[in-house]
């Protein structure tokens, strides 16, 4: 009986191991012979650079604007937020692991290397909220001027990026300890890790666009 | 006779060791919905043809809640010194009007559309994400519906469609409508952006073999611009949403100029999603009628590439000309120039296209169906729109028609002729394949003339009335400004109002058509391929099964299905019928493929999205309220990506007996 | 298809299906990474040191060498079909000129400092 082709529904399902990075498990069904979820991920992150880029230009139109409280020299902590910007960095090389070791379909470091970079995203979280607190104290407070009002809004939009990207690679370590990922392993953590160096490049643009050419 | 096969729960594999997955011990808690006829079935679908008719059906309700609108603003205004509605009713009625046909009808409708179509157009099964599909129809249906619940939750949005601040303001606008507005367009953003992405990846990655880029029906090629379009441009107004939520929640000075702030910022991030927007909204209409000309003048497209390449132009240019909504507000001469030149530069591609259209019509066989006129409509109409379009691209003359009805006018002609023309061309011309019967012609040619009429009625003078000074959104007019005559600009103003009711009648004789079709005893079962068609959504049945095709076909042409039909001779060039329509289905379905999988109906859209408005809610009204529809989200994310998409036989509710679940099925016979 | 012993190998291997696999060993991933950390490190040090005229220039050159790096390499963009780069670059491309063309006509641009 000649094969006919399949239409397979699950973009993972119905064939064996991961036949390389672009295909994942669609590549004898797709037409690009490209993974419908990395396709995906790739165009809701081309998006996503229009959704920051309109927080940075609100951000920079605004940044000059300070009616009351304190400008952003006299407030950015240049040291503090440089150790931020390292430990989230090396988050992305701990992802990058992660996903190496998910191809390698070796569980234990996978997980390893995803709960420490959620360790290390978290860390960066913390570091954010600890200086939000202190900036809030020190008189620049979300209503306070303008580059208040916007500074927050971006820094706060990444850090809940952040934070998503934190629970769904904590979910993903529950998730493999218990079995239960529907689909190809490899590509599920290799889609998160795309998520999570976005987050990471977008923190490259706001640390020098936000920070490092005020001071 | 072909078995569609029950899947196993292991996943098959071609050679390899079997990875196995049990999807039934993955959660346990909640079962896969079964199949079954009821209501139940379109609640947990994932078929995108059943999503296609709700976004359809869902569309339509509010085009009609719209046009209500319409109709209110126009009894107001067809005489001096009008009582129907007081200057706050009136603005939040032109802002749920344009909101509504904008956001609810016009886009849905095209969704509707692209969602039932696409897939059978470049032989497919489903999208490539049935889940997400589902979620972002009910997605759009809560947004909605939250939106509206504005209006007995103390006011509607009052500030306008495109919202301009700082009159959005919680000074100026005291009433929670425009909080409504700003979190009911967040949610139909999600189901936009989430439907823009599912639909790419469909077209890209699920063509049927042989289904090349430059083979798939133009369509196709304009959803997939149109997809493209608000792929990039909804974060743009995902943006300005928030900062006027946090303006108006938590007192952010984005837009307040006591605090430094420009009002501008505002405008450039609406126009940045809202020019790409126009687009959104004409395309697919183009496309269908790409469709229909074809069909109904015997011939193929004329300059089938320039049409794909043109929408493709349209669509990236359209990036570059968002300030010429702007060009009154103080830019300064350099911007003003540049976007002005742009402008002129967008009519290029879109003149292309009505050149295409009218040379295909050129020399062709005419049959003028009611989607036929529908179709020739919308190609006068919008060039009409496009010419009024052109006025406005001249800067200076454009500083006179700024907000005045002349703009009105344009973009009436553009949307209501152009964009609604086109859905109802589609209507006409679909209809048989999605509901088995031919809407009938003589009731859809009085359809056709009273909105034709009755649009030039409403909208033609509105070009008069814009130049000699009446400007948008004015509430009410009084004699004294209607100046001299008896066709001063209160009898244009009468003809507009008496014009909108001629539409609004040529709108219920569509619904007339509807009912009657398929009430009445008389009308018989279309033909498979009523109209002889080009395109693979005819090569199917009516409606097609489920699964859509027993066979994927091969594809070796563009307009396939016509190919199949005739054949043309090497040295006369004439054209002969070599096999009809059902010889034509009945040849493909006599190899059907094995082992067809169809994705598994699913609880957890609908769930998600009902999390949707909960969280608007309580970002209005009470932090629980807020916290439970956030804790919702969580937790109907979790159990959607836990679920895998096609379940086990095992995982289903065994409460249909007979029925095996919802994976076998039985290959129904025709008629 | 990717081993462990294959993921040591630096070369690029063309596989028998016609596609290349990374060739990025998880060792050239921590050297990657060494050198991100070297580039912040020196745009760190724009706060200490003055730069001058390049200051400006400095800081944007390193934050897009940063950027691309972990776009091609982390993110395995430079490895993969060419579609996901056209798909990612047009998002990044369409933001810098809507908003900059946007930021331009407040003259954002023309300002001091």
């Amino acid at each position: 009986m000649v094969a006919v082709i399949r239409r397979s529904w699950h973009p993972l399902a119905d064939t064996a191991i991961a036949q390389g990075h672009d295909s994942g498990h669609g590549a004898h069904v797709s037409s690009t012979g490209l993974s419908n979820n990395k396709l995906a991920m790739w165009m809701f992150l081309g998006s996503e650079c229009l959704l920051f880029g309109g927080l940075i230009s609100t951000y920079m139109l605004y940044k000059g604007r300070v009616n009351s409280g304190p400008q952003p020299d006299q407030i950015f902590d240049i040291p503090f937020t440089s150790v931020s910007s390292f430990v989230l960095l090396m988050s992305s090389l701990t992802m990058v692991l992660a996903v190496s070791a998910a191809q390698r379909k070796d569980d234990r470091n996978t997980t390893l290397w995803l709960t420490i970079t959620a360790l290390l995203g978290s860390t960066f979280v913390g570091g954010q909220v600890y200086e939000f607190t202190a900036f809030y104290r020190e008189g620049l407070g979300f209503t306070t001027s303008l580059f208040g009002s916007s500074f927050y809004t971006l820094t706060g939009f990444h850090g809940v990026h952040v934070s998503v990207g934190i629970i769904m690679l904590m979910a993903l370590v529950g998730m493999i300890s218990r079995n239960r990922i529907p689909g190809d392993r490899g590509e599920t953590v290799e889609m998160v890790g795309l998520y999570w160096h976005f987050v990471d490049i977008v923190w490259i643009v706001i640390f020098t666009l936000v920070y490092l050419i005020p001071s | 006779m072909a078995i569609i096969e029950r899947p196993s729960s292991e996943v098959v594999v071609t050679g390899g060791p079997t990875v196995g997955v049990k999807p039934s011990e993955a959660l346990g808690v909640f079962k896969r919905p079964a199949a079954s006829t009821s209501w139940r079935d379109w609640v947990v679908t994932v078929d995108h043809k059943k999503i296609g008719i709700m976004y359809g059906v869902a569309a339509f309700f509010f085009f009609i809640l719209g046009g209500l609108e319409a109709v209110l603003i126009r009894m107001q205004l067809m005489a001096p010194s009008g009582k129907v509605l007081n200057a706050d009713q009136y603005n939040q009625m032109f802002t749920m009007h344009g909101t509504t046909m904008v956001f609810l009808f016009v886009m849905p409708m095209a969704a509707a559309f692209a969602n039932y179509f696409v897939p059978l157009q470049i032989g497919a099964r489903d999208v490539a994400f049935p889940r997400l599909n589902a979620f972002g129809f009910w997605s759009f249906l809560f947004g909605g519906i939250f939106l509206n619940t504005s209006w007995f939750l103390g006011g509607a949005a009052d500030g306008g469609w495109f919202m301009y601040a700082p009159n959005s303001s919680t000074l100026f606008s005291p009433s929670h409508g425009i909080d409504f507005w700003a979190m009911g367009l967040q949610i139909t953003g999600i189901a936009s952006l989430t439907g823009a992405i599912n639909l790419i990846v469909t077209v890209l990655n699920m063509r049927a073999p042989g289904m090349k880029m430059m083979r798939m029906p133009i369509f196709t090629w304009m959803v997939l611009v149109v997809q493209f379009l608000l792929l990039f441009a909804i974060p743009v107004i995902t943006v300005a949403l928030f900062l006027l939520s946090f303006q108006r929640s938590f007192d952010a000075t984005f837009f307040d100029v006591a605090s430094g702030a420009d009002p501008l910022l505002w405008q450039h991030l609406f126009w940045i999603f809202g020019h790409p927007e126009v687009y959104i909204l004409i395309l697919p209409s183009f496309g269908i009628v790409s469709e229909i000309l074809p069909v109904f003048s015997k011939k193929p497209l004329f300059g089938y590439p320039i049409v794909a390449m043109s929408g493709a132009a349209i669509g990236f240019v359209g990036w570059g000309v968002w300030a010429h909504h702007m060009f009154a507000s103080g830019l300064g001469p350099v911007s003003v120039t540049v976007f002005s030149m742009a402008t002129m530069a967008i009519a290029v591609p879109t003149g292309v296209k009505i050149v295409n259209w009218v040379m295909t019509m050129w020399g062709g066989k005419l049959l003028f169906t009611v989607p036929m006129l529908f179709s020739i409509a919308l190609v006068v109409q919008f060039t009409i729109g496009g010419l009024s379009g052109v006025t406005h691209a001249v800067a200076p003359s454009d500083t006179q028609q700024t907000d005045t009805y002349y703009i009105v006018a344009h973009f009436h002609y553009v949307l209501f002729g152009g964009a609604i023309f086109g859905l109802f061309a589609g209507f006409y011309y679909w209809w048989p394949k999605i509901f088995r019967k031919q809407l009938s012609e003589s009731i859809g040619r009085w359809n056709f003339w009273l909105m034709l009429v009755g649009m030039n009625m409403t909208f033609g003078p509105m070009h008069m009335l814009g130049l000699q000074g009446q400007p948008r959104r004015m509430s009410v007019w009084t004699s004294a400004r209607a100046g001299e005559g008896f066709f001063n600009l209160g009898f244009w103003n009468r003809i507009a109002s008496i014009g909108s009711l001629v539409l609004s009648l040529g709108v219920l004789l569509f619904i007339v058509n509807v009912v009657y079709t398929h009430k009445s005893k008389k009308v018989a079962i279309a033909p498979l391929d009523p109209w002889d068609g080009r395109t693979l959504e005819w090569m199917t049945a009516s409606p097609p099964k489920e699964h859509n095709f027993d066979a994927i076909p091969t594809v070796g042409h563009l307009d396939e299905f016509f190919h199949r039909k005739y054949a043309q001779d090497a040295t006369t060039h004439e054209i002969t019928q070599v096999a009809t329509a059902e010889e034509v289905l009945a040849e493909l379905n006599s190899h059907p493929d094995e082992h067809i999988h169809m994705p598994s109906r699913s609880y957890w859209p609908i769930l998600l999205a009902l999390a949707l408005p909960i969280i608007g809610y309580g970002l209005i009204y009470n932090r629980v309220i807020l916290a439970v529809g956030v804790a919702m989200v969580v937790a109907t994310m979790f159990g959607w990506a836990m679920e895998p998409s096609t379940a086990a036989d095992d995982d289903f509710d065994p409460s249909a007996p007979g029925d095996g679940g919802g994976h076998t099925k039985e290959l129904a016979p025709l008629g | 298809m990717s081993t462990a012993s294959d993921q040591s190998a630096n070369t690029e291997i063309i596989a028998a299906d016609g596609e290349e696999h990374h060739g990025v060993s998880d060792k050239q991933y921590i050297v990657i990474a060494l050198i991100l950390a070297a580039l912040t490190a020196i745009e760190v040090s724009t706060y200490y040191v003055d730069f001058g005229p390049l200051f400006m220039p400095t800081l944007f050159v390193l934050m897009a060498v940063k950027f691309v790096v972990v776009v091609s390499y982390f993110m395995h963009l430079k490895f993969d079909n060419k579609l996901f780069s056209y798909l990612f670059y047009t998002g990044l491309i369409l933001a810098l000129t809507v908003y900059v063309g946007a930021l331009s006509t407040f003259k954002f641009f023309l300002q001091k400092g």
